[in-house]
């Protein structure tokens, strides 16, 4: 139970260092033209992967699960048709929802 | 759409009690890989970032190693590093405001904050995302981890898609604005989803952050040399 807890705490104590750390990084590097663009596209890429990862895989593997395929393309219709945000995830999450309920996917 | 100042506080309470309500499962499977509830609801509390805290109970469901576990979890956590190196910037927090602040560096905060038509707005949207998302996030784990779990099912809703969608979303007018983004993009889902049967899971993820120093090497400098010394070579 002790070393339980002990890994909780060390993990919630490493994850608020990681973020400490990109919070406390000098202004002075991030002036530097290549660091703000690589800060810049950063996030482009890993929320990209991270949507990647969650809709097409499950454990180790690639996966084409159709309900949650079909939840990311309604989002992506959404988008083209400029829906505001909250309508884009409601789209999405009914799309799979619904896929599932009907037994469809 | 209106740029009006309740867009911030819309979209971030949205996406802030849309996702949070995973915090539901995220306290079922902990309490059945064995963590008390006052563990579950102490990783969400201080850990607050769902891929390390999922992590983590994982490895200690199939009874691995807990060193190991730990490590796996704070690798996990880089991903944030690199998001508040981003946020730095544009939320300027200084003293309590920062050690408070770097709590909510996670994926939906740096998302919703960077959707923001400027510095004011994504402010805004980072203190709200941060503040809707750590209640729900939190309440519901302990709700999860007391056994609501098995009522509500997360992925019946749907709710396994906002995530994602909400990502994408909240790219998307950056992937609208250059041929670059697009192509880190698409570069990062590659590297991603090409790595995931072959590494421990979230490194993937983590390493697509090298489509972003890869679009970063590339891209001509928009501006003339002004921010730094001229250096020889340079068009």
């Amino acid at each position: 139970m002790t070393g339980l807890w002990i890994a909780v705490l060390a993990t919630a104590a490493g994850c608020y260092a990681l973020k400490l750390a990109g919070l406390t990084v000098p202004e002075r590097v991030l002036d530097r033209r290549r660091v703000r663009r690589f800060a810049e596209l950063v996030p482009v890429a890993l929320l990209a992967a991270l949507s990647a990862v969650e809709v097409a895989t499950a454990g180790h593997s690639l996966v084409l699960d159709p309900a949650r395929l079909a939840g990311l393309g309604a989002a992506v219709v959404a988008l083209l048709l400029r829906a505001p945000f909250l309508a884009v995830i409601v789209v999405a999450a009914a799309t799979t929802a619904l896929l599932r309920a009907t037994g469809i996917a | 759409m209106v740029q009006g100042a309740g867009r911030p506080v819309r979209d971030g309470l949205g996406l802030g009690l849309a996702v949070g309500v995973s915090g539901l499962a995220f306290g079922a499977a902990a309490a059945g890989s064995g963590l008390s509830a006052w563990q579950a609801c102490a990783l969400s509390a201080l850990a607050f970032t769902g891929a390390s805290q999922f992590a983590l109970i994982g490895a200690v469901a199939v009874g691995g190693n807990l060193v190991a576990a730990t490590a796996g979890a704070i690798l996990l956590g880089s991903r944030n590093t690199l998001y508040g190196l981003r946020l730095a910037g544009l939320l300027r927090l200084r003293g309590m405001r920062r050690l408070l602040g770097a709590v909510g560096v996670i994926d939906e905060t740096t998302a919703v904050a960077l959707a923001q038509p400027d510095a004011g707005a994504s402010r805004v949207a980072f203190a709200v995302t941060f503040g809707s998302l750590y209640l729900t996030w939190n309440i519901c784990t302990l709700a999860g981890a007391l056994g609501a779990g098995t009522l509500a099912s997360p992925r019946a809703l749907g709710l396994d898609v906002v995530g994602p969608a909400a990502f994408l979303a909240l790219i998307w007018p950056r992937l609208r604005a250059g041929r670059t983004e697009r192509v880190v993009a698409v570069a990062g889902a590659a590297i991603a989803l090409g790595l995931t049967p072959v590494l421990p899971a979230g490194v993937p993820v983590i390493l697509a952050a090298t489509a972003a120093l890869g679009g970063a090497l590339i891209t001509s400098p928009a501006s003339p040399a002004a921010a730094g010394p001229v250096r020889a070579g340079q068009p």
